[in-house]
């Protein structure tokens, strides 16, 4: 049996790495990816306390994520074509028409 | 007779005031009339009834009517509070009476103008403040009245707010009675501090009680006397303070009549004649009062002798009799005063109702110089307006001659060198009264005809084009009671040397001599005051017929009198420039009032330091903003950065420090 800690240090490890590319990257597909990897990475701590403590209640929270994650995949995926088609462009540091 | 009633005699024609100036403006003139003209005919009837009940056999001699507290603090209260005693029912008398009639007069007057309701409803206005004026038994409600009578002149003074002349004539008379208004309202500060009560019985019934020798209550008592007094040369436009009752003529003349000749400008001398028991009491603050009442009376008369404008002779002959009425008040006769202050309400009146309609028939036209040989033409005021002249001049048996005559008598009999200058003062003053008024005479109703009636027929006076014209019965009905009132007014107050029995005097006793009733016995030598009478008498025939010589038989002669050597030339110069007051004051007073608001109230303490406030403000606002403006980059990714970091600390102090 593989103790908990594992899954703890990888969910973690999982969910820097995606705290770091969404800080530093400037494309958007990639922040998007990074957005799925934290929230993926919250999932497998779900998953590992629900097999940890026999309760089948952090499966069902994986399931609303996952579900969540979903819309916002279709939602957002859909606002950075129409961006793309009005600007040319996926770095967000050009999509910057509100600021000021 | 119900107390309850002496409220409604000023609330009437408020009511009038508020009903005019709110719908006024979509009522025909006729509604607008009616309104004006019933709202001040009641209060005159209620008036009339109350002198009927006051003058009866076994009436009190005051009647007052009091409201619940209107100002209570711990240890001072006033209420709102009428009372009315024999002065007070003269006073009513005038102000409703006389009121009355101008209104009459104003609708025919008026009827061609702009702004008809607004006239009106101004004009109640004034009818109110008047009549809370002399009701009042107090002198903080008489300050209001007081206040409210100045915002009706200031308003009717600047009726035609078009003209610069006239809105500036408006401020003019507003602000210099501020300065009167700041000593009346040190001597009301005084009085509370002193007597701890504003209402006239209290203070005097204090006065009265306290001992008559004690040093400091008389100079205290002087002091609030001299303060008073201030007040009362803004109001009566006395020296020093008479320069803006001149300007005041800029409004419409039956405004003139009513505020600037009739009631308002008499306040003062109301003012005087109520504090009598204080003035009693400072010798110093009396002299004062004769002083600038004789000084006052001279100095206007010299003026009025070389204006040119009809309105302005009479506005400087107001100010002389004003002067007139401060004499005879500073030389303790009052009743004489008040009695002046009755006859020349009447002449007065007469005189700028006759002087309006003589310009209503000229159409707009105020200059002497164009005006001469109209006694043909209207012969209706050629003849009210003969009364007025004839009663101002002093000649018996109209109305003037008993009053004046009976101040100079008062004045040649109060004792000491002082008062024989100022009998003589008043003299001159009655030589020279006579000259300017028949000279006003002369000038209008005699000789050639001057008017160009085809020059002047479309200008002025709107919708006047039909030449020299008598007025309507609506302006002339005025005319004719007022030159009765003007001819017999003074009948009620023939001395005793004269074979009356001066009822005026006995009339207000009660109040002058505070319930004592006079000595009926009248055993002094009756010779002086006939003598003195007939010195006056000759005197006004004397300045008459110097007029007579100027204007009439020698027309051309005055011009040449004028230009005989260089000390006349000056001498007329001197008068034709006033001897330059407005001049002085304007660069003695207003320039550097106005350099020290500019320099010293606008650029520091307005500039400088109310605006400076709220600028450093802003610039700390600003510069701590841009400081934190740094944060709010609109950089998602950095706020996300923040947000992480921010959650980090947050772990790290739950894992470590806890």
């Amino acid at each position: 049996m593989v103790p908990i800690a594992y899954y703890l240090v990888l969910a973690a490890v999982l969910f820097c790495i995606g705290v770091m590319a969404f800080l530093l990257k400037r494309n958007i597909i990639t922040i998007f990816m990074s957005i799925e990897l934290m929230l993926n990475a919250v999932n497998l701590t779900f998953v590992a306390f629900a097999h940890m403590w026999h309760q089948v209640s952090g499966q069902i929270f994986v399931f609303f994520v996952m579900v969540v994650a979903a819309a916002e995949a279709a939602v957002g995926l859909a606002i950075i074509i129409a961006l793309f088609r009005v600007r040319q462009t996926l770095n967000v540091d050009q999509v910057n028409l509100l600021k000021n | 007779m119900n107390p309850q009633l002496l409220w409604l005699i000023p609330t009437l024609p408020f009511a009038g005031f508020l009903l005019n100036g709110t719908v006024g403006r979509r009522l025909p003139r006729a509604a607008v009339t009616a309104i004006a003209l019933l709202f001040t005919a009641l209060p005159a009837l209620i008036v009339a009834q109350l002198w009927a009940f006051m003058t009866s056999a076994g009436a009190p001699q005051t009647l007052s009517v009091a409201s619940a507290p209107w100002i209570a603090i711990t240890g001072f209260h006033v209420d709102f509070a009428f009372t009315v005693d024999h002065l007070t029912l003269i006073l009513l008398g005038v102000v409703t009476g006389v009121g009355f009639l101008i209104h009459v007069y104003s609708a025919g007057y008026m009827a061609h103008e702009e702004g008809y309701w607004r006239y009106f409803a101004y004009l109640n206005l004034f009818m109110f403040f008047m009549l809370v004026l002399v009701l009042s038994s107090s002198f903080l409600l008489l300050f209001v009245g007081w206040e409210g009578v100045g915002l009706a002149s200031y308003l009717l003074i600047g009726f035609y707010f078009t003209k610069d002349s006239a809105a500036n004539a408006g401020k003019k008379a507003f602000i210099v009675n501020r300065i009167g208004d700041f000593g009346f309202l040190l001597a009301m500060f005084l009085l509370i501090a002193h007597f701890g009560t504003l209402s006239f019985s209290g203070v005097f019934a204090q006065i009265a009680a306290s001992p008559v020798s004690s040093p400091q209550s008389g100079g205290f008592l002087t002091a609030i006397a001299l303060l008073l007094v201030l007040g009362a040369t803004g109001k009566s436009a006395q020296i020093p303070l008479y320069v803006w009752l001149p300007d005041a003529m800029e409004g419409p003349t039956p405004v003139s009549a009513l505020i600037h000749a009739a009631t308002m400008v008499t306040a003062g001398v109301y003012m005087v004649a109520r504090c009598h028991v204080l003035f009693n009491r400072s010798p110093a603050a009396l002299t004062v009062v004769a002083c600038i009442g004789a000084a006052t009376a001279l100095f206007a008369a010299l003026l009025g002798m070389v204006q040119q404008d009809i309105k302005r002779v009479l506005a400087y002959s107001t100010i002389s009799q004003l002067g007139y009425m401060f004499l005879a008040c500073g030389v303790g006769a009052y009743s004489a005063g008040i009695f002046h202050l009755m006859t020349h309400a009447f002449f007065k009146a007469l005189l700028f109702l006759a002087a309006g309609s003589v310009i209503h028939a000229l159409g707009g036209e105020q200059d002497m110089r164009r005006m001469g040989g109209l006694r043909k033409r209207i012969p209706i005021t050629f003849y009210t307006m003969s009364a007025g002249v004839f009663a101002i001049a002093g000649m018996p048996p109209f109305s003037g001659f008993f009053s004046k005559d009976e101040i100079l008598y008062q004045t040649f009999s109060h004792g000491g060198a002082l008062s024989l200058l100022l009998w003589l003062v008043g003299l001159l003053t009655a030589g020279i009264t006579s000259f300017y008024m028949f000279r006003l005479w002369f000038k209008t109703f005699f000789g050639a005809l001057r008017f160009n009636e085809h020059a002047h027929g479309h200008a002025g006076h709107a919708a006047h084009a039909h030449g020299i014209h008598e007025s309507p019965l609506v302006m002339t009905l005025p005319l004719m009671v007022l030159a009765v009132l003007a001819i017999v007014g003074g009948w009620v107050g023939i001395p005793a040397a004269l074979g009356g029995l001066n009822q005026f005097e006995h009339f207000l006793d009660p109040v002058f001599l505070g319930g004592a009733m006079a000595p009926l016995a009248e055993t002094e030598p009756h010779m002086a005051e006939l003598v003195l009478a007939c010195v006056s008498v000759l005197t006004a025939l004397l300045g008459a017929y110097f007029a007579w010589l100027l204007y009439s038989r020698r027309p051309g002669y005055s011009k040449q009198l004028v230009e005989a050597n260089g000390a006349t030339r000056f001498a007329y110069t001197l008068l034709d420039h006033k001897f330059w007051v407005d001049e002085i004051y304007i660069r003695g007073i207003v320039q550097p009032l106005l350099a020290f608001s500019r320099v010293f109230l606008n650029g520091l303490v307005d500039t400088g330091f109310v605006q400076g406030f709220g600028t450093g403000l802003a610039l700390l606002a600003r510069s701590l903003g841009a400081v934190v403006n740094r944060v709010q980059s609109g950089n998602i990714r950095s706020y996300a950065g923040w947000l992480a970091l921010g959650a980090a600390v947050v772990i790290a102090f739950t894992i470590f420090i806890r």
